[in-house]
This record gives C-alpha cells, structure tokens and sequence, in this order.
C-alpha cells in the first residue's frame, strides 16, 4: 500500500474530527488514528465528545459521537479549535457539527447515508450536498456504505453486519490521505476479533478498501504529510487521563509496598478507572464495586484503616454522597484517595461533559471545620505524576486527599514519554510498632501526623471514631479547649503540607498579566499564550496543581502581577479562593458548556485584559 | 503476647462505661468481654467497628481495635478492612435504626456478599441516642415522640430481611439470656462468612419492657419457640409442624411430639429459615430463639484473596516497566 502516484503536501498541522452515530463506531475509529498517528512521532491531543445515552435513537442529533483529534510537526496542547477535516457518516453528524468546521474546511460524508427520510429526520428541508449550502467547503461525498458493502459481498455476512464495518472504510481513507502506516491497526483488529474471523475479514477488507479508494479515486487528488515533532528522546506511548491515573495508583502501590485498595461505585467519567484497576490482580490490586457511593468510600477507609491504600472513584454526585465518610476520614487522621474526575453538574447535569465546577465542594463540601488536601491533574498523562502525589501527601500527612480530574482529561490523550521506573519516587512507610502506653493521637512534630497504627500491631490496640478526641490519647472529649485545639491542629496540618512552588513561564520578565489556571484549562492557555507571544503579546502563565494548601509563593506570584486572568469551567471558584486568601483580584473568563475552552476565545479574553477593549 | 491465655479482664477496656443504669447493653458486653478469650485469638487481630447509637459505643469498651464510625456504615468499613486483611477476626455492632434504616443498604449487600463479618444487631426496637422516636423494628401504631397518634409504618423483621439478602447465618437471642447469648456467639464465631445476631435488647428509658414477654417467668417458656439443630421446635406449650410447604404452630397438646419439625439449621433452601422467621410478629406471642440458619457458603474475602493468588500463580507478579510499556510504543530519538 506505499505505492504513491499522487501529490504529496506537507503540513505542519491537521485537526480532523470524525463524527457518526454513537453505533457507528467513531471512539474506537479516532483512537486507532491517534495510535498510529502517535507511532509516526506527531505530537498530538484528542478530545472526545459523546452523548450521555448509550444508543439515541438512530440518525438523530442527540445521538451523534465525536472524536476530534489534533496532530502536529509541533508541541500541540489542545485538540484543536477548528477542524481541517469533518468526516461525518450521516447528516445528523453534519447538522451537529458544521458550526465548528471553518470555511474551506475539507468534509467527507457517507453520501449513502443521505435519504430524505434521514434528512427530515434532523431538520434538513433540501440535501445540503446538491443545494449548495456547502459551496465553499472542499466536500467529498462517498459512497461509504454501499463500497463498504459491495466489498464485503463474498462474505457470509448479513447487510447490517457487512454496513458496520464502514467506519473501517473511513478510517482506511483517512489513513490515506495522511500517509498513517496500517500495520498496526491491522494487528489490532486480529487481535480484537480473534474469535470472529468473518467479522475480522470484514473489518480488514473494509479498512484496505477504504485506503484504495482514496489511492486510486479522482476525488482525492492529493495526500498530506505531516513531519515527526521534536520531542524529547525517550520511548513514548499515547495515554489518556484515567488510564494515567490508574497507572500512577498501581505505581504508587509498588513504591510504597502497600496494597492498592479501590471501593468505587459506576459512575460517568470515572469508571474507566475501576476497569483498569480491576484488570490488574497481579499487582495485588483489590478493586471492589460498592453496593453505593458511601460503601465505596467506607470500604476505602476501612482498607486505610487496616494499612492498605484504600482509594475511592467518583465525580461530583459520588462526592456528594461521600462526604460525610470523608468527614470521618478527616477525623480519623488516616490516609484516603478520593478521586473526582469532574463533569457537569448540578445534579445528575451532564455526565458525559467535563466541567470544572466541584472545587468548592471538595474544598468546603463537609460539616464542621473539615479540611482535606486537594490538588488537580492538568492533563491527561499529568494525572500519573498527581496520581503518585496523592499518595505521597496522603501517607506522610495522614489525611484524605481529593485528586481532581475531569471529563475532558480522563477520556482525552496525549503522548507521554513514558518514565524510568528506576526515577519514581519511593514511599517509606512506617506503621506504629508494638509498645506500652501507646497514644494514637500523638503527632509527629513536622508533619503533625498521627501515628498509622493498624490492626495485628500487638499492645497498641486502641479506640478511634468520629467523636471529638483528647489530644495524644484520641479518647473521646467534649472539652471546649481541646476542641479549639485539635480543630486548628487538623487544619495545620493540611496547611503545613509541603508542596513545590508554581512555576511562572514569563519569558521576558516583564509581563504585566499572568494567566493563571487549574486542572484541564492548561492545554488551552499554554496554546493561547502561545499564540499572543507569537503575535507580540508579552503574557505570563502560571499553572496550580495544588490547592489546599496552595503553594508557599503564590501570593508573591499574584502580587507580581498587574493583572490575574484565570479562566475556569465554572463561575469563578479558584478565583473566590484566591480573592479570599491573596486579597488580590482575579479577572475571571468563565464558561460553563460541558467543554473545554477554545484557544481563540482565551486570546481574544487576554487581548481585551491586555489592551483595556 | 505472651502464650498465657487471655481472660475476661484483658478484653475489658480502661473506659468507663456510659450507658443507662439498666440498659441491655451491659450484659451484652460483659458477656462478650468473657466470651472472646475462648476464641483463642490474640486480641490485636480483633477488631469491632460500630455505626452511630447507644450500642454503637461498645468498642471503647473492649480492648482490642475499634472503630466508632458514622451512622449506619460500619459493614461499609469492616467489609473493606475484612476484604483487605483476610487476617482479621472484623466484628460489626449495630442497632436496629443504625442497621435497618440509615445503614440497611450495606446491611443487606455485606450478607448477600457473604463477607466474613460477626453482626450483632441490637434490637431495642426504638431510637435511644437520639431520646425515643420510633425505629424500623417498632411495632404498627406505636406511640412515640415522633409518633403522637401511632406509628403507620409496618416494621421490618430483622431476621426474615436477614435471609431475603442471602445470609448464610442468621440467629436471634436475649440480651439478658447469658447461656444463650454465648452458645450464639460461638456458633457465629465458627461461622465461616457473614453472621447476624439480632439481640432483643431492653431500653430501660425509652421502650422499657419491649421483650418482657419472652422475658418474664410466666411468659417466657410459652413464648420461646426453641431451635435447637436435631431437635423438634417448639416451646412449653406450643411446636411448629408442616403443613404442606408451610410451617405452622400447633398446641402441643393436639400434636404427637413425632409430628414437630426437626430443626435444620443446615438446610440449604432459605425458604425453610424463612418460614419460621414468620412465626413471630411483633406480640412476641410466638418467637423462634437460637440459629436460623448455618449454611457453608465461600467467605468473600476469602474469595477475592484466593483470586488475586490465583491470577499471580498464572501470570507472575505484576511488573511495573512491563505495564508502563504495555500497548503501543515509539522511540523518540
């Protein structure tokens, strides 16, 4: 399949979005792109888009996916504003993205797919291919699935077997056109349908005519090239967010000797997590599905309590539920993972986009003065470095650690260079040993952490529970001093967790606005600081992983700078901490739409800071 | 430790003891505190975990591992420490609001899961802790704080909830019945998965006198329907016998003593134990004492530990590098 007879561009940039039926197959047809465009050393990002419900009914606007994916000669940080390529395999597809798609943009739509029964269906009153509406895109209609099917006639297969085999076709044609090597998807495939050879044939020969198709139709007359990114030598792989965080938590595991505990109920988009995880016995991972949120946790706590990792996943309405066990962590003093991986709310909200908005509730979502760290992912290979730093904060300090994600980092992906196990940090733990009067809550005088104290440690059995606790004895007290006492101890305690400074990328030295994030905005303000100091801007940026406590020279960072810009996926909940701590005001760009911000909307927000518009 | 055997003292606590003068509570614990040292288990590898109530402070008092831990939650806790350290002798203390109404939820999964936990469910069939409201196991048309005019809610019975979620043991006794209290208690230690105990437990405040009619001489041999394994059912004046697929109470002055049935606590079908579960109702006229049920099914920690043993005999111990490096890779010069 390398024998080239047509032209050859180079670009240095592509963004192609596929977009389908959520039956058609576009999740796993963008990542087999992603993989084999990671394989030929683009650097790229993806971002995923799909409905909340498992099947919408058939061709309908509701039910369409995306998988949009961006890949460069270059560093890239986000998956991109605007895409090259729009493949959309039916017209709900087209309907529901042809806003975003820019002008001259190339599309590709399964003409087949484009009957008047599916064009009434979304709204179409004329076919968008033959009226003229598209005039100024470079459209190409393909007989998508009729050649998917007249390819596969040989094969004992049903019509509606051999039709969904087309996102293979599509996938072939794009890989084509972008010069993508076919071998490993073509060993994925025999892998993925070992057991059903018709269905493996079918997939392959739907794939290897798709690329013909482009190689030898006068509809596409040209092919493009994108060159490797320089990037750091190392060995790489393309991961995305919860597959990071599952990773980083097994390594944690292994570093720190102890064993990996998972309680975690189903929820959207955290349970990937709990599939990783469950796959992995032979690290000793236990993963266990709770009967509920509050089991999910409590069965955490009670793994922590008894000297394993006790880890929980969730998003914002698993939080909710959580909070009173979390409570009780706080109170115990013992070490707790509660992973959040963000989606939009309130309520059940949108549970399938990403959002920014539980930063509240993990800082303050608890009865009584109830501290707990948090710190936050910024990407998605990021969430394996802060997967480990949970750990590390939780069982130094013995406390409950919220780890921050969200949708949009947990299902997107990047490539990550994929580090020396010889480097990772490693965990001592120490457990109380055996000894005679024995005091549960006596601290340590740096960390203030009590003593982890499990069960099977002969002489220091002993009493613990959500009830107020004498200081060092941790029997139960009411007393009015000690109360006040062991309440600014538990918060000095969070406040006196060691955490690396924030880093400012301030190339002159001089700038007078600092863009300053959290979580999964990183992408989008690194590409629009990009972009304004391409256009002459002077903009620093700076990026917080942590924030409770936040780190020691963030105030002196605020205080540098005229301005703070800090854009959020929410209304303004880092920017109420960081008025309130800092007394410094932030100029808030807020947008809460279930998805990630565009490069373009956070430079036209910096140019109107930077110029007073 | 040392290899002397433990006795009832080293099982008793420094703390002192802070329920009402008369509560049931405290011949439950005492009798617990002389029961443990027979299990021969070092008190280190005991742990008891409670929820929120009056019985729920029974930890404190005994000197192994506790936890006092929020409202209804604490077979949520013990399941994660039972499952986690398989090691661990994991009792739960709980009460009949803690168990069946706040915590019902991880009730009903901790037995259906069979995880290797001791449940003792104090029935005082009223909210104490919180000074008298009415509870899940409280009698229709109960009057009580939260209740002037009568309860309208039909009551559970702990026992036929009990087997309905698949518990492999399930017994009920008396607070103040010591003898029977221990030879419960034994049965459950050797109990290989999850057991609840439902304890009629008597508060002298709030429902004082609740079980005085399997409680007082004149009423008690009457009321006491005993299931003994191997032995008929039966009390002083009445027994249990099949009538088709049910069981029945007959006076046992119309009955020959051939005609009762003899206990099975072993019989698999849940069906059996259920039925006589529905012999008593909330009068207490009529109420089976001693196990339910005692059927051998896997233990679930036992389960999850012999999995994870089994996947690293197949496959080796999991390799770090090897994982990081699973799927797709490419070398960046």
């Amino acid at each position: 399949m390398s024998l080239m007879s047509k032209p050859t561009v180079a670009v240095k940039s592509v963004i192609i979005r596929f977009a389908g039926d959520s039956g058609d197959g576009m999740q796993l047809t963008g990542d087999r792109f992603t993989m084999d465009t990671a394989s030929l050393g683009n650097d790229i990002s993806t971002l995923p888009n799909f409905p909340a419900e498992i099947r919408a009914p058939q061709g309908t606007l509701p039910g369409v996916s995306s998988f949009q994916l961006h890949f460069a000669d270059h560093h890239v940080r986000t998956a991109g504003d605007a895409p090259d390529v729009l493949v959309a395999m039916n017209p709900a597809a087209l309907k529901a993205n042809i806003k975003d798609i820019p002008r001259g943009a190339t599309i590709i739509v399964d003409k087949d797919e484009f009957t008047t029964r599916n064009l009434t269906k979304v709204g179409y009153q004329t076919n968008p291919l033959e009226d003229g509406t598209l005039s100024s895109y470079k459209i190409h209609p393909v007989a998508l699935t009729s050649m998917t099917v007249s390819a596969l006639s040989e094969l004992p297969l049903s019509r509606k077997e051999a039709e969904r085999a087309k996102n293979m076709f599509a996938l072939g044609l794009l890989s084509w056109m972008y010069h993508r090597p076919t071998d490993a998807t073509e060993a994925f495939l025999k892998a993925k349908f070992a057991k059903k050879p018709d269905i493996l044939e079918a997939n392959l020969i739907a794939y290897r005519t798709g690329w013909n198709y482009g190689e030898t139709s006068e509809d596409f007359a040209t092919s493009y090239e994108v060159a490797p990114a320089h990037m750091p030598p190392g060995i790489y792989r393309n991961i995305g967010g919860n597959i990071a965080l599952s990773y980083g938590l097994i390594a944690a595991s292994q570093q720190s000797g102890l064993k990996l505990f998972l309680g975690s109920y189903p929820i959207t988009p955290a349970s990937d997590i709990l599939h990783e995880l469950s796959k992995h016995k032979k690290f000793g991972v236990i993963t266990f599905q709770a009967e509920d949120e509050i089991a999910a946790v409590g069965s955490a706590l009670g793994a922590s309590y008894g000297g394993a990792l006790g880890v929980t996943t969730t998003s914002g309405p698993g939080i909710a539920l959580k909070s009173e066990m979390i409570g009780l962590g706080v109170m115990l003093e013992l070490p707790l993972i509660i992973i959040d991986v963000q989606r939009g709310g309130p309520s059940t909200g949108l549970p399938t986009k990403t959002e920014q908005a539980d930063l509240l509730q993990v800082m303050f979502g608890r009865n009584g003065e109830s501290p707990a760290a948090v710190i936050a992912a910024s990407t998605p290979s990021d969430c394996f470095t802060m997967a480990m730093e949970a750990v590390r904060i939780a069982t130094t300090y013995r406390v409950p650690v919220f780890l921050l994600s969200d949708g949009y980092i947990a299902n997107g992906s990047e490539p990550w260079m994929i580090p020396d196990v010889a480097t990772l940090p490693k965990f001592d733990i120490d457990f109380a040993k055996s000894q005679e009067n024995f005091l549960p809550y006596e601290r340590n005088p740096e960390t203030l952490a009590r003593p982890w104290a499990i069960p099977g440690t002969a002489g220091i059995e002993h009493r613990i529970g959500g009830i107020e606790k004498q200081d060092k004895t941790g029997e139960i007290n009411y007393e009015p001093a000690n109360h006040d006492f062991m309440v600014r101890t538990r918060q000095a305690k969070i406040d006196g967790i060691e955490v690396p400074d924030i880093e400012v990328d301030d190339l002159t030295g001089d700038a007078k606005v600092l863009f300053l994030g959290w979580g999964s905005t990183y992408g989008p303000i690194a590409s629009a600081v990009e972009e304004l100091r391409n256009n002459g801007e002077k903009i620093a940026q700076a990026h917080l992983k942590y924030i409770n406590p936040f780190p020691k020279n963030l105030g002196a960072v605020l205080e540098k700078y005229e301005t703070v810009i800090t854009p959020e996926m929410n209304l303004g909940q880092l920017a109420m901490l960081l008025r309130s701590k800092y007394l410094k005001d932030i100029v808030g760009y807020n947008m809460v739409r279930g998805l990630p911000f565009t490069t373009a909307e956070l430079v036209e927000a910096a140019m109107g800071v930077l110029h007073n518009d | 430790m040392t290899d002397v055997a433990l006795t009832k003292k080293d099982f008793t606590s420094d703390q002192e003891v802070r329920w009402c003068p008369g509560c049931g509570d405290y011949s439950v614990l005492s009798t617990m505190q002389a029961f443990l040292p027979e299990l021969g288990i070092p008190r280190e590898n005991i742990v008891f975990i409670s929820g929120i109530g009056c019985s729920s402070r029974f930890p404190y008092y005994l000197n192994t591992f506790g936890m006092h831990s929020i409202h209804g939650r604490a077979p949520a806790i013990a399941s994660g420490l039972a499952i986690s350290r398989p090691d661990l002798t994991v009792f739960v203390i709980t009460g009949d609001g803690d168990a069946l109404s706040i915590g019902g939820n991880h009730l009903i999964h901790a037995l259906r899961r069979n995880v290797e936990l001791k449940i003792l469910l104090f029935n005082n069939r009223i909210y104490g802790l919180t000074k008298g409201q009415y509870s899940p196991a409280s009698e229709l048309g109960k009057i009580t704080k939260s209740t002037p005019y009568g309860s309208l809610d039909t009551p559970f019975n702990p026992v036929s909830l009990a087997i309905g979620a698949e518990a492999t043991f399930v017994a009920r006794t008396i607070d103040s019945d010591r003898k029977h209290l221990t030879e419960t208690l034994r049965q459950a230690a050797a109990h290989k998965g999850s057991a609840l105990i439902e304890i009629y437990q008597n508060c002298p405040i709030f429902n004082d006198g609740a079980f005085d009619q399997v409680k007082d001489n004149e009423t008690k041999e009457g009321s006491l329907l005993q299931m003994v394994h191997g032995q008929p059912i039966k009390s002083s004046t009445f027994g249990v016998i099949r009538d088709g697929a049910i069981l029945k109470l007959v006076e046992l002055n119309s009955v020959d003593e051939s005609q009762l049935v003899v206990h099975d606590a072993h019989d698999p079908d849940p069906s059996y134990a259920f039925a006589l579960s529905r012999l008593s109702g909330s009068d207490l006229e009529h109420t089976p004492i001693g196990t339910f049920r005692d059927v051998i099914r896997s233990g679930y920690s036992a389960m999850v530990n012999d999995q994870l043993a089994s996947v690293i005999t197949a496959q080796g111990a999991g390799d770090l590098e090897k994982l990081l490096h699973s799927g797709d890779t490419w070398v960046v010069n």
